[in-house]
C-alpha cells in the first residue's frame, strides 16, 4: 500500500498543490491499491481508470501554468452509483439500468469536476439505495474491510468500504434513510448528511424524493467538510434546493479539532435508550458521552417522543415516493428491455422488463407504496405518515431549544455477517432506527467513529438543526480529536 | 340503433341535460413548464427534449414562473379565487407518451377555484360556474402503426414523439352545468367561445382547436324533471367550436334512446367523429382508473405574492364580451351586424384598422367583403391573410384622397396580400393609381371623340346617355386608371353638353 492511499484528502490536496506529488501518481496509486483489493472488496462497480487519469493530468497541467487549484484539487473521489455520470455507466445497483450511460452529470458530479477532485469511479449500492447492507446490490455484496464476512451497512456500503479499504480518500454517498451514516458507523469512517435541499438532488437517481440528500464521506470530520463544502449550496435545477450559501463547515471542523466544547448542550434522546441497541454499541457510546462532557459539553437527556412512530412513518412515505418515482423504469426510453420479440404488446413487454429488472427489495417496496397510495387507503397511510413526519419535526423543533445538537449511536449495531438478515426485512430496516428521524425533519446528521466493539467499529451520531450543518461538524471533529480514528487490520 | 333516435324537440321536452366542460389550453410560453426546452410547435420528432422532459433518472422539474402567471391571468379573467399556497401532485398511470410514467398536475390543492363567465346566447346572459384552473404538463404523442384501430391495442408498432411533452397545459373545468334545456348544445359552444377569445385577449394561447393548442372534452347527462341527475359520459376529440355544440346534440339523443329503451347510461368517455356526428364508447371508467395522486414532492409549493396577484389583477384587459358591447356602440353596428363580425373572427381587425384612421364603416367593409372572401377560398384565419390593419386603412386612405377607385383598391388589396408590399408601393410598382393629370386625361377624351365621330354627334344631339361607350373607350385606353364620374364630365364639357 503506497503512502499517498493512507493520506487524508486535505493532506493530498497540499501534497499536490505543493508539487510534493502530482495528480497522476495521486490518481495511479489509488487505482493501483483498487487493483490490489477490490476483486476482496468489490467496493467499485466501475472503475473509470482512464478518465481519473485524464481529470489528474488536467490538474497537473493547470498547476505547472500557474493556475491556483482549489482545495480538493488532485483528490480522487469515489461516487455512489446512485449520481449520473456523463458518458460512465450508471446502474444505481439495478440489471434494470445496467449498461445505461447517461447523457448529463449530477450537479454534483459537475461540482465536483469544477473543484478539480478526480473521480475513480461508481461504488456499489443496495439496488436503488434500498437497503442497509448493499447485500441487495444486483452486482453482488461489498464486503467490510474489517472482516470481509461482514457487510459494509448500506445502501452506501460501496463509498464507505472503499474509503476504510484505502482505495479512495473521499466519496459521496446519499442519506435517505441513513445510507450515509450507518455505512459510515460500521466501517469505521465519517458520513454526513446534509440539511435536505443543502446539495443538490439533479442527477441523483430517486428513490425517495422528500428525504433522500447527497452528502459526503470521509476518514477524517475535516476531509467530510471539506467535500461538503465543495458539493453544497443552491442549484437552480433542484426546486426543493435552498437558496442559501453552505454553513461554514470546514470552520466549524478545524475549531471543533482544537478539542474544546465548552459550552457547547448535547441532548440524548430518552426514547432511543429503550430501543435495543447491542450492549457493546451502548457501551461505546456512553464512552463517547464521557469523552464530550471532558471536553466541556454539557449532556442532558431530553424527549422525542414520536421518535417511536420514525420507522413505521418512512416505510410509508419512502416506498410511495419510490413506487411513483421507479414508474419510469419500463424499458421504453433507456436501460434493459426484456420480451420485446415483434409479438408481445407494449404492456407486456414493459411487466416483464421491470419483473427481471428489478430485485425482490424493489418490489416489495414498490408494491408497499403503489398500496399506501391506493384510493381508499391514502388517508390511513399515506397521509398518517406525513402528519407523524410532523410531529417528529415538531419534537427535532422542540428539542433544539434545549439543546445545540443531538447524540446517539449512530445504528444500533455493528457491522452484521452477510446474509443474517436478509430472510427478515424488519430486521434489516432496524439498521436504520436512529438514523430516520432525521431524515423525516430534514436536518442535518454525521456519523463519526467512536470506538470499537468486539473489534468491530462503532459510530457516534450528530443531529443538528436545520441548516445549522456546521454544528455537527464541530462536535464530530471535538470527538475525533478526543478519541482518534480507526484503521482496520491489513487487508 | 340510430333509426330509432328520437327527435330533438322530443327529447328535450322530456328530458333536462346537464352538461359540463373540460377544456385544456396549451399555454404559448417560450420554454416547456419544468425545463428549458423550446414550445413551437412542430419540428422533428425528439429534437425538443432533454433530460427533464424525457424523465431521465435522475432529472428534476422546475416549475415555469410564466406559465404560472398565464394561469393565474386567465383565473382571474374567470373571476376565480387565486390560492394563497398549493401544490403539485403526481397522477400516476403508464402510459409511453408520459416520459415519467406520472404526470405533474393539480389535485385538490388547484391554483385557480370558485369562478364564472358570462355568454351571451341567444341574446340573453348566460352565467357559467367554473370549477376551477390548474396547470399541468402535457404528455407526448403516440403514433400505433399496424392496427386495425389507431389506438395502441392491435397495433404492431407505436412510435413516440415526446416534443410536446412537458408543454404548460392548463385545465379550465366548468362546474354542472344544468337548466339549459334545449339550447344545452349552444350554451356549450358559447361557452368554449367565449372562453377561447378571452385566452386570446389575454395573450397566453393562441388557442387554436384545429392545432390542438385548445382541446374540450363534453360532459352530458340526462334526467327526467324533478329527478336527480343522470349519469354523465365524456365525450373526447371534440376538435372545433360546432363539434361541442354536435357532441352535446348527438349524446343527448343517444342517451335519450338508451334511456327511453329502459336501458341505463354507462359512466364512459366516448369518442367524438367530425364525420358522422357520432359518439361511440372509449374505455369505460366504471372500474375507475386510480391515478394513485400524491403531493409532487420534486416541486415546492406555489404560494403567489397576493401583491403581484393584485398586480395582475389590475393590468387584465377589458373582457371580450364588454369590450365587444363597447366596440358595437362605437361603431353603431346592429346586433346582427356586429354578430356578423364576430363570426368573421374580426373585431380586433377591425378595431386596429379604426385605430389606424380608417372609418368603422370603410374597416368593417374591407374586413367582411374582399378579405374574408379571399379568407374563406384559402382556407385561412382572417388575421393570417397576409395584410395588416394598418395596410387596410392606408389602402381606405388611398381611395378617399381618390388615387384609387374601388376596383382599383381591390387589385391593389391583391397585390398586398401576395406580399407585393404596401399599398401604396403596390400602387405605384403596378402603376395602378387613378389619372386625374387633366392634361393626359383631355388627351384621352379628345382621342375618344375623334375616333367616334357618329357617338359624340350623338351625345351632342343630346343623347347623353350614348355618353357612356366614350367614357368606356377611355377607361380603356388609361387601363382603368381613370375615375369615371370625372371622365363622364370631362367629355360632356368637351362637346359642350350639360350633364
Amino acid at each position: 500500500m503506497s503512502d499517498l492511499t493512507t493520506k487524508t484528502a486535505a493532506e493530498i490536496a497540499a501534497l499536490v498543490a505543493g508539487g510534493e506529488a502530482s495528480a497522476v501518481e495521486v490518481t495511479q496509486a489509488h487505482l493501483d491499491r483498487i487493483a490490489a483489493v477490490d476483486d476482496r472488496v468489490h467496493a467499485f462497480l466501475h472503475v473509470d481508470a482512464e478518465g481519473a487519469l485524464a481529470a489528474a493530468r488536467a490538474v497537473d497541467e493547470r498547476r505547472a501554468a500557474g493556475e491556483a487549484l482549489g482545495p480538493l484539487a488532485g483528490v480522487p473521489v469515489a461516487v455512489k452509483d446512485v449520481l449520473t455520470t456523463k458518458g460512465v455507466p450508471t446502474t444505481v445497483g439495478s440489471k434494470i439500468l445496467e449498461g445505461w450511460r447517461p447523457p448529463y452529470d449530477a450537479t454534483i458530479v459537475e461540482r465536483l469536476r469544477a473543484a478539480g477532485t478526480v473521480m475513480l469511479g461508481k461504488t456499489n449500492m443496495d439496488e436503488f439505495a434500498m437497503g442497509s447492507s448493499t447485500e441487495y446490490s444486483a452486482y453482488g455484496p461489498t464486503r467490510n474491510p474489517w472482516d470481509l464476512d461482514r457487510i459494509p451497512g448500506g445502501s452506501g456500503g460501496g463509498s464507505a468500504a472503499a474509503l476504510a479499504a484505502y482505495e479512495a480518500p473521499l466519496a459521496i454517498g446519499s442519506d435517505t434513510g441513513g445510507s450515509i451514516r450507518q455505512p459510515g458507523a460500521v466501517t469505521g469512517t465519517v458520513g454526513a448528511k446534509p440539511t435536505y435541499g443543502g446539495t443538490s438532488r439533479y442527477g441523483l437517481v430517486a428513490f425517495s424524493s422528500s428525504l433522500d440528500t447527497p452528502g459526503p464521506c470521509a476518514r477524517t470530520v475535516l476531509d467530510a467538510a471539506l467535500l461538503h463544502e465543495a458539493i453544497g449550496g443552491h442549484d437552480p435545477r433542484d426546486s426543493t434546493s435552498i437558496p442559501q450559501p453552505v454553513p461554514d463547515v470546514v470552520a466549524a471542523a478545524k475549531l471543533g479539532a482544537t478539542g474544546d466544547l465548552t459550552g457547547v448542550r448535547l441532548g440524548i434522546v430518552t426514547e432511543f435508550a429503550g430501543e435495543g441497541a447491542e450492549p457493546g454499541v451502548l457501551a461505546v457510546f456512553r464512552e463517547a458521552v464521557d469523552a464530550l462532557t471532558k471536553l466541556g459539553a454539557e449532556i442532558v437527556e431530553v424527549s422525542c417522543p414520536h421518535f417511536t412512530y420514525a420507522l413505521p412513518a418512512y416505510y410509508l412515505i419512502a416506498p410511495s415516493e419510490c413506487s411513483s418515482n421507479l414508474a419510469r423504469f419500463d424499458g421504453v426510453r433507456f436501460g434493459l428491455r426484456v420480451g420485446d420479440d415483434g409479438n408481445r404488446s407494449l404492456e407486456e413487454v414493459m411487466s416483464l422488463t421491470r419483473e427481471a429488472g428489478f430485485g425482490p427489495e424493489v418490489k416489495r417496496r414498490i408494491m408497499i407504496g403503489t398500496y399506501a397510495l391506493s384510493s381508499g387507503y391514502y388517508d390511513a397511510y399515506y397521509g398518517q405518515a406525513q402528519k407523524v413526519r410532523t410531529l417528529i419535526s415538531r419534537d427535532f423543533t422542540a428539542a433544539f431549544a434545549q439543546v445545540d445538537a443531538l447524540i446517539s449511536p449512530t445504528t444500533p449495531f455493528v457491522a452484521f455477517p452477510i446474509g443474517a438478515r436478509t430472510s427478515d426485512p424488519y430486521q434489516m430496516y432496524l439498521a436504520d432506527l436512529f438514523t430516520i428521524p432525521t431524515n423525516l425533519y430534514g436536518g442535518p446528521g454525521i456519523s463519526v467513529p467512536c470506538g470499537l466493539s468486539d473489534g468491530l467499529p462503532v459510530g457516534l451520531q450528530v443531529m443538528a438543526p436545520t441548516m445549522a450543518d456546521d454544528r455537527m461538524y464541530r462536535v464530530a471533529a471535538a470527538l475525533e480529536s478526543a478519541v482518534g480514528t480507526f484503521t482496520p487490520p491489513a487487508l | 340503433m340510430t333509426t330509432t333516435l328520437p327527435s330533438y324537440d322530443d327529447v328535450v321536452a322530456r328530458y333536462e341535460p346537464v352538461i359540463g366542460l373540460e377544456t385544456h389550453v396549451e399555454l404559448g410560453t417560450r420554454t416547456k413548464m419544468f425545463c428549458g426546452c423550446p414550445t413551437d410547435f412542430g419540428g422533428e420528432p425528439n429534437t425538443r427534449v432533454c433530460p427533464v422532459c424525457l424523465g431521465l433518472p435522475g432529472s428534476l422539474p422546475v416549475a415555469n414562473k410564466a406559465a404560472v402567471e398565464a394561469t393565474i391571468r386567465i383565473g382571474l379573467a374567470l373571476n376565480c379565487s387565486i390560492a394563497q399556497w398549493c401544490r403539485f401532485a403526481r397522477k400516476n398511470y403508464f402510459y409511453p407518451d408520459m416520459p415519467k410514467n406520472f404526470q405533474i398536475s393539480q389535485y385538490d390543492e388547484p391554483l385557480c377555484v370558485d369562478g364564472y363567465l358570462d355568454v351571451e346566447v341567444n341574446g340573453e346572459t348566460v352565467r357559467i360556474g367554473i370549477e376551477r384552473v390548474h396547470l399541468e404538463e402535457d404528455t407526448g404523442k403516440t403514433l400505433h402503426v399496424g392496427g386495425a384501430t389507431g389506438r395502441i391495442h392491435g397495433a404492431t408498432e407505436s412510435l413516440v414523439d415526446y416534443n410536446r411533452a412537458g408543454i404548460p397545459l392548463v385545465e379550465i373545468v366548468t362546474k354542472p352545468i344544468p337548466g339549459a334545456g334545449a339550447l344545452a348544445p349552444e350554451v356549450a359552444r358559447a361557452y368554449v367561445t367565449e372562453l377561447r377569445d378571452v385566452i386570446r385577449s389575454l395573450g397566453v394561447s393562441d388557442v387554436r382547436m384545429e392545432e390542438g393548442s385548445l382541446r374540450c372534452d363534453v360532459n352530458t347527462s340526462l334526467n327526467l324533471p324533478g329527478e336527480e341527475w343522470g349519469t354523465r359520459t365524456e365525450t373526447k376529440n371534440v376538435n372545433s367550436l360546432r363539434s361541442v355544440e354536435r357532441a352535446v346534440r348527438s349524446e343527448m339523443l343517444r342517451q335519450a334512446s338508451v334511456l327511453d329503451a329502459g336501458g341505463r347510461i354507462t359512466q364512459e368517455t366516448r369518442h367524438f367523429h367530425e364525420d358522422t356526428g357520432d359518439t361511440t364508447p372509449g374505455r369505460s371508467k366504471e372500474t375507475a382508473t386510480d391515478y394513485r395522486y400524491f403531493p409532487e414532492p420534486d416541486l415546492v409549493p406555489l404560494a403567489p405574492d397576493p401583491a403581484w396577484v393584485a398586480e395582475l389583477k389590475a393590468a387584465l384587459p377589458e373582457l371580450p364580451r364588454l369590450r365587444r358591447r363597447r366596440l358595437q356602440q362605437e361603431w353603431g353596428l346592429s346586433d346582427l351586424d356586429m354578430q356578423s363580425v364576430v363570426n368573421a373572427g374580426a373585431v380586433e381587425l377591425i378595431e386596429a384598422t379604426v385605430a389606424a384612421g380608417a372609418s368603422p364603416a370603410a374597416a368593417r367593409k374591407w374586413w367582411l367583403g374582399e378579405l374574408s372572401r379571399r379568407a374563406n377560398e384559402t382556407g385561412v384565419e382572417l388575421a393570417d391573410i397576409g395584410a395588416t390593419p394598418a395596410q387596410v386603412a392606408e389602402l381606405q386612405r388611398l381611395v378617399d384622397a381618390g388615387k384609387l377607385t374601388d376596383k382599383l383598391a381591390r387589385t391593389v388589396l391583391e397585390g398586398v396580400v401576395a406580399g407585393e408590399g404596401s399599398p401604396t408601393e403596390v400602387m405605384t410598382n403596378r402603376n395602378l393609381e387613378v389619372v386625374s393629370d387633366t392634361g393626359a386625361l383631355t388627351a384621352a377624351v379628345d382621342e375618344a371623340i375623334a375616333a367616334n365621330p357618329d357617338i359624340a354627334e350623338k351625345v351632342r344631339s343630346g343623347k347623353v346617355a350614348a355618353a357612356g361607350a366614350l367614357v368606356g373607350a377611355v377607361m380603356k385606353s388609361t387601363r382603368g386608371q381613370a375615375d369615371a364620374k370625372s371622365v363622364r364630365e370631362l367629355i360632356l364639357e368637351r362637346l359642350g353638353v350639360q350633364g
